[in-house]
């Protein structure tokens, strides 16, 4: 279930940071929104909802005339020229949970959100203070950017500022300097051929991740490893044993996993050991 | 005397003396010694002119017998697959005659890739298998010598390096790891002049090539690599054990060395180290050479993250595969060349899957790309386990590793 507007804007009172409120008729755009609150003293800011060729996604959100460019900022990133692009309409609903033209910093506080990365304009931090939509079309909020980073802290999120119209030589020598601020998780939405893993895959992990125990981290033991023991092949090939060559394979995975765990433990205990034994101090005469 | 100079002579004939008749009439003019490996490596030949034996299948049963445990990925794939005097090590173990490891590594650069690492975890199992001590060496000296780097560089590197050796698994209650700049001296040393006393000028430059212009610390350097095969360059381990055997895992290239200890062993009384050998973890573009430190392309780094590996093996292995689709299924790929699956036979411990695959790839219903997602797989496994590993080494821990202290457990 996502925030709503009143429960982000209760949590941000409960968090005392301060932010002055703006009621107007549902705005969609930023032109719309600044024939509202465009006098008030505060910067009207454009959010960008983009994702990249690996399902990856990110939030750009700037000053309205901060002029941002898509090539340069995917080579900053280290996607290549073409790699970021707009998201998909429903991707808006399904992970950051705002209706359209509400993309917003504040759309973060939703778990579905977590592995989006935020690009925040470094012009935010010379504002008195920023408009944005705090997950509703019909109201704005202002804040400084000190306000903004204490809600971006209190959901364990690292505030990046970024010079948004930077152009930095990015090749050999001079890596991307966004790399950093690419996620490292991917975002696979269920309903969409683009992201969506093949049917057949997801049968043949269930088999598998049924014997798996939770102790091994899921990193460490990939599933395609034994999904390629659970081919058509090796099916005819031990019939009715599979289960048995795909459950030994994984116990001796684990039991390796468990030596080296056990050898580990064994050496540090050791170190601190003889760290003891050489200082320690002798015995009073 | 004379007798023992003549059999001296055989062992290392072909490498001394006829070493440069047979290199000019071999048309690859492939080199290999301790600081050059270059040019296509006809294992076969070098076992001839080196003198060492080749691992044969009864020796790895026997190993398999000995420790009641499937022998090493390495030994079955023959990755190992040489020795000089393996069958004497098995056969007072089996009396048993315990024995000690030793290796070592000559800390030239920060960066470990996955080549380093064979040595080290062939070892490990070794440790295991048997319950035997290990001595590791940091030749810190060494590469100060020959790399010209600074000897505060080299003990730093040596220190580096300890931790991901550490990594790799061994055991602090049976593995004493050693710097030379730390270490050399009292009875290290002795043994060292004893050795330097039975190895003529003569003799170390037909073995290693010196010349004139090479100043004197490199032409001093071989008996310190040479002793650590004799237990009693450590007395705190081995007081009192002089006819504990020494048996030393490494890299075919470091053969000369051993060659030389071995020659003087007996004049000492000592007994001569067994050798187990093994061949070159070939680069990623192909089978001229061994891996760089130098060319980070050319090889997988233990810093390597999951997508630098995943971009390498796809870059630039170099492939048996054919250019296209449909040629790949119509004539398969060349096995011979192709580097993918000559990494999975080093990795890949599933010797049936190993199997399937070349059968597949080598018919061409299989393509490079599968093979090389396998591959893939398992290197970013090994890799981050390493990783996960070297997070866990301290310095402390390293101090640990390196401290001259008894092991009272070595052997049980």
């Amino acid at each position: 279930m996502g925030y709503t507007k009143d429960q982000l804007l209760a949590r941000l009172q409960e968090l005392r940071i301060e932010f002055s409120k703006y009621e107007h008729p549902v705005v969609l755009t930023v032109e719309a929104q600044a024939k509202h609150v465009g006098n008030v003293g505060a910067s009207l800011s454009k959010n960008l909802f983009l994702k990249d060729k690996k399902q990856r996604f990110y939030i750009v959100s700037a000053l309205a005339d901060t002029k941002v460019d898509l090539k340069v900022l995917s080579q900053r990133l280290g996607l290549g020229k073409g790699g970021l692009r707009m998201a998909p309409e429903e991707a808006l609903g399904e992970i950051l949970q705002v209706p359209l033209g509400c993309v917003t910093p504040f759309a973060l506080v939703n778990e579905s959100a977590r592995h989006v990365s935020l690009l925040l304009d470094q012009g935010f931090k010379s504002q008195q203070g920023c408009l944005f939509h705090p997950l509703s079309n019909d109201t704005s909020i202002s804040l400084n950017t000190l306000s903004l980073d204490k809600f971006l802290k209190s959901i364990g999120r690292d505030p990046s500022y970024v010079d948004l119209e930077a152009n930095p030589k990015v090749g050999k020598d001079q890596p991307p300097d966004l790399a950093a601020l690419v996620p490292s998780d991917s975002i696979v939405l269920p309903e969409f051929a683009e992201g969506a893993p093949p049917s057949e895959h997801s049968n043949e992990n269930h088999a598998a991740t049924d014997v798996k125990p939770k102790a091994v981290k899921a990193k460490a033991v990939k599933t395609p490893a034994v999904a390629e023991k659970i081919r058509d092949d090796t099916v005819s090939q031990h019939g009715e044993q599979l289960g048995a060559v795909v459950s030994d394979t994984l116990r001796k995975r684990l039991s390796s996993e468990l030596k080296n765990l056990a050898i580990m433990f064994k050496n540090t205990a050791y170190t601190e050991g003889f760290h003891a034994g050489t200082h320690h101090q002798p015995k009073r005469p | 005397m004379e007798k023992r100079e003549e059999r001296a002579v055989e062992e290392g004939a072909a490498a001394a003396a006829g070493g440069g008749e047979a290199e000019a009439a071999a048309e690859a003019e492939a080199e290999v010694n301790p600081w050059e490996v270059s040019g296509k490596i006809d294992y076969d030949k070098l076992i001839d002119k080196f003198g060492c034996q080749r691992l044969d299948q009864s020796l790895i049963d026997r190993v398999q017998r000995l420790t009641s445990r499937a022998p090493h990925v390495f030994l079955r794939r023959g990755v190992f697959f040489a020795h000089r005097d393996f069958n004497e090590i098995l056969d007072a173990y089996e009396r048993g005659d315990k024995f000690y490891l030793y290796t070592g590594r000559g800390p030239s650069s920060e960066a470990l890739h996955l080549g380093h690492l064979i040595p080290f975890m062939f070892t490990k199992y070794l440790q295991d298998a048997f319950k035997v001590p290990l001595v590791i060496q940091l030749t810190d000296d060494e590469k100060c010598m020959w790399k010209n780097i600074s000897v505060e560089e080299s003990q730093r590197l040596a220190r580096e390096n300890a931790k991901d050796i550490i990594a790799c698994g061994f055991d602090v209650t049976r593995t004493f790891i050693f710097s030379d700049f730390d270490y050399v001296g009292g009875a290290f040393y002795k043994n060292m002049v004893k050795v330097a006393k039975c190895v003529t000028y003569n003799k170390v430059v037909g073995i290693f090539g010196f010349t004139g212009e090479d100043h004197i610390g490199k032409v001093s350097f071989p008996p310190v690599q040479a002793v650590p095969s004799f237990p009693s360059s450590f007395p705190h381990l081995f007081n009192g054990k002089d006819h504990l055997r020494c048996l030393i895992p490494c890299a075919i290239d470091q053969d000369p060395y051993f060659r030389m200890t071995r020659d003087v062993a007996p004049r000492l009384g000592y007994h001569k180290p067994a050798l187990i050998e093994s061949s070159f973890f070939p680069a990623l573009q192909g089978d001229t050479g061994k891996m760089s430190a130098s060319d980070p392309n050319s090889a997988i780094y233990v810093t390597d993250s999951a997508k630098d590996i995943k971009d390498k093996i796809n870059r630039y292995a170099f492939t048996g595969g054919q250019d296209t689709k449909e040629k790949q299924r119509l004539y398969g790929a060349n096995l011979e060349v192709d580097i993918p699956v000559k990494y999975l036979s080093f990795f890949l411990e599933d010797d049936d899957e190993l199997e399937h695959i070349k059968t597949e790839y080598g018919s061409g219903r299989m393509l490079t790309f599968d093979v090389k997602k396998r591959l893939t797989e398992i290197l970013v496994e090994i890799v981050e386990r390493h990783r996960r590993a070297r997070a866990a080494v301290t310095d402390e821990m390293v101090d640990a590793f390196m401290a001259v202290r008894p092991l009272p457990s070595m052997f049980g």
